[in-house]
């Protein structure tokens, strides 16, 4: 149970129910889709990225209180963060999300990032954590197909 | 009719013995796939470790006793949907590739530019994709018979849409998604009377009612082995003798040929003309000990207790305020699809597997039933002859929990 409780810890929850930077941006530099099958998650990014810098960034879709939470923390973490800064913070978030479990972190260095560190112990449930970084990606590189996490 | 001994039912069982996250195994996601009761998992090893060998054409004795076992299970299943006869009786890897054999070898050849395939809005996307193969490949139609609110196929809609150029019908028996059971033999019926043959997916159907094709008076008949307590990769499709005579081969190579030169080629009769390579022999010999299994525990007494199961589940689960029960038909499998409030059907799941319940959260493979009633998912629970009440208990208690997490 104990689990269960750091996965839907109450900064998670928030962030479900009341995703921050939510709903679209015009006019968007870039944008990208991402869907993942297993639950029918889909979202779409929004970002305004100016000499090298990301300006303002948003999200819509649908989807389960772990990738709504990642994708409303993600947008945080990454507003005003070069593309080589967000870059770094997708490899740590992604140590975290899905290192073994007795492997230390450094959850300092993720700041609100680290309420998604839980998620390592449902390894079905990491699709759902990283979708969102992904569909980031997938726009800055200007990639428009849909990601998909399978 | 005897009442199902569900604890001695379970004792058949050796998967449930298990726990999961510390908690006993509740096992509610049988319409994806039932558990394998220890005769069936006995029949595999007693296949492997006394008579494996290929079968037909062999004379040694290994390969006559494993060709005897292999055709006996057809028989079997031939009994078990009361065909006319073993040869209508294809072995195939499940429903899947028993509706692709029908759409490529049968329809493909005998449809136009215009003319019409006929589906409905319930079907798994096993019996949606390959008509849209055929669609691709020949320029018909797809036309889809709705549903209504209750997830029901209404007769008269269904009729409707039998046009002058409907040439084929495809429907499920029983929804995966809904666990409605359709009016098949009404609707097979309809389109009969109109010259146009009707295939039914059975998948979701024989591991839970008395199927008889003759009396359903269906053209094809599919359905898979591991949804009624048989292995993975096994599978049947019963065809109407004439109909599988005319068409032709679903693959090539050994098995489904007389005699073979390079100038021609003999086929096989019926219904070796579809089994092409070696079979999945051993799946086969475990269909037919499920076979032995099922019937063996009573059709009638299974139906009353999942129906139990279903009409208890249906009345607890109901009293939880914020729960949408999604398919609601009067006559139904035990299948409890349902969202709990906003929280997503994903994270409902994560928190009953950590309680031992297995239930299956997503789309079910039927995005279009879905789309009908504006959901991107749902969770679902689904019973089996082994399951109790006190199972559905434990998911109400999880459901419970859930709602205390997400409050
Ligand atoms: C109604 C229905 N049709 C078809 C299928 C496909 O069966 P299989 O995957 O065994 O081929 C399923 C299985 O999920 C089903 O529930």
């Amino acid at each position: 149970m104990s689990e269960l409780r750091e996965l839907y810890q109450e900064l998670i929850l928030d962030h479900t129910k009341r995703p921050r930077n939510f709903g679209t941006l015009e006019p968007a530099t870039c944008t990208a889709e991402g869907y993942n099958p297993l639950c029918g998650d889909k979202l779409t990014l929004y970002l305004v990225v100016e000499d090298g810098r990301i300006k303002d960034v948003s999200f819509q879709g649908k989807g389960c209180a772990i990738s709504t939470a990642s994708a409303s923390l993600m947008t945080e973490a990454i507003k005003g963060k070069t593309s080589d800064e967000v870059a770094a913070i997708f490899t740590r978030f992604r140590e975290a999300v899905t290192s073994p479990i007795d492997h230390e972190l450094d959850l300092e260095q993720l700041g609100k990032l680290a309420a998604l560190a839980g998620v390592r112990e449902f390894p079905l449930r990491v699709k759902c954590a990283v979708l969102a970084w992904h569909t980031m990606r997938a726009a800055l590189e200007g990639r428009h197909e849909i990601v998909r996490t399978e | 009719m005897s009442r199902l001994d569900v604890d001695r039912v379970r004792k058949d069982f050796p998967v449930l013995e298990r726990e999961v996250h510390g908690k006993p195994l509740a096992y509610l996601d049988n319409a994806a796939t039932s558990q394998k009761p220890r005769a069936v998992i006995d029949a595999l090893i007693h296949y492997y470790s006394s008579y494996n060998a290929n079968i037909h054409r062999g004379v040694h004795s290994l390969s006559e006793e494993a060709t005897v076992a292999y055709e006996a299970a057809r028989d079997k299943v031939r009994d078990f949907i009361r065909a006319p006869s073993s040869e209508e009786i294809v072995f195939t890897r499940g429903t899947t590739e028993a509706i692709n054999l029908v759409a490529q070898s049968y329809l493909r050849p005998r449809i136009r530019e215009g003319d019409e395939i006929l589906i409905s809005q319930m079907e798994h996307h096993s019996n949606i994709v390959p008509w849209q193969l055929v669609r691709e490949q020949t320029g018909a139609v797809l036309k889809v018979a709705p549903i209504n609110e209750r997830g029901e196929i209404e007769l008269e809609q269904f009729s409707k849409l039998l046009g002058p150029r409907t040439r084929f019908v495809a429907l499920a028996h029983v929804s995966n998604a809904l666990g409605t059971i359709n009016m098949v033999q009404e609707m097979v019926r309809l389109a009969r009377m109109r010259g146009v043959p009707v295939l039914l997916d059975g998948a979701q159907a024989v591991p839970h009612l008395p199927v008889d094709v003759q009396e359903l008076g269906c053209d094809f008949y599919a359905f898979s082995g591991h949804k009624m307590y048989a292995p993975t990769g096994i599978g049947a499709l019963y065809g109407r003798r004439e109909l599988l005579e005319e068409m032709e081969p679903y693959q090539g190579g050994g098995e489904m040929i007389l005699s073979v030169t390079f100038e021609k080629t003999t086929y096989n009769r019926v219904p070796y003309k579809f089994e092409a390579g070696t079979p999945n022999i051993a799946g086969a010999i475990g269909l037919g000990t499920a076979i032995d299994y099922l019937l063996g525990l009573d059709l009638q007494a299974v139906r009353a207790h999942e129906d139990e199961l279903l009409e208890y589940a249906t009345k607890e689960v109901s009293k939880i305020p914020s729960v949408r029960l999604i398919g609601t038909a009067a006559s139904k499998t035990g299948v409890l699809s349902f969202l709990l409030g906003e929280i997503h059907a994903h994270d409902v799941g994560t928190v009953l597997d950590q309680e031992g319940i297995a239930v299956r959260t997503g789309h079910h493979c039927a995005q279009p039933v879905m789309d009908r009633f504006g959901v991107t998912a749902t969770a679902r629970a689904s019973f089996a002859v082994y399951n109790t009440t006190e199972e559905v208990d434990r998911l109400v208690e999880g459901l419970h929990r859930t709602l205390e997490i997400f409050s």
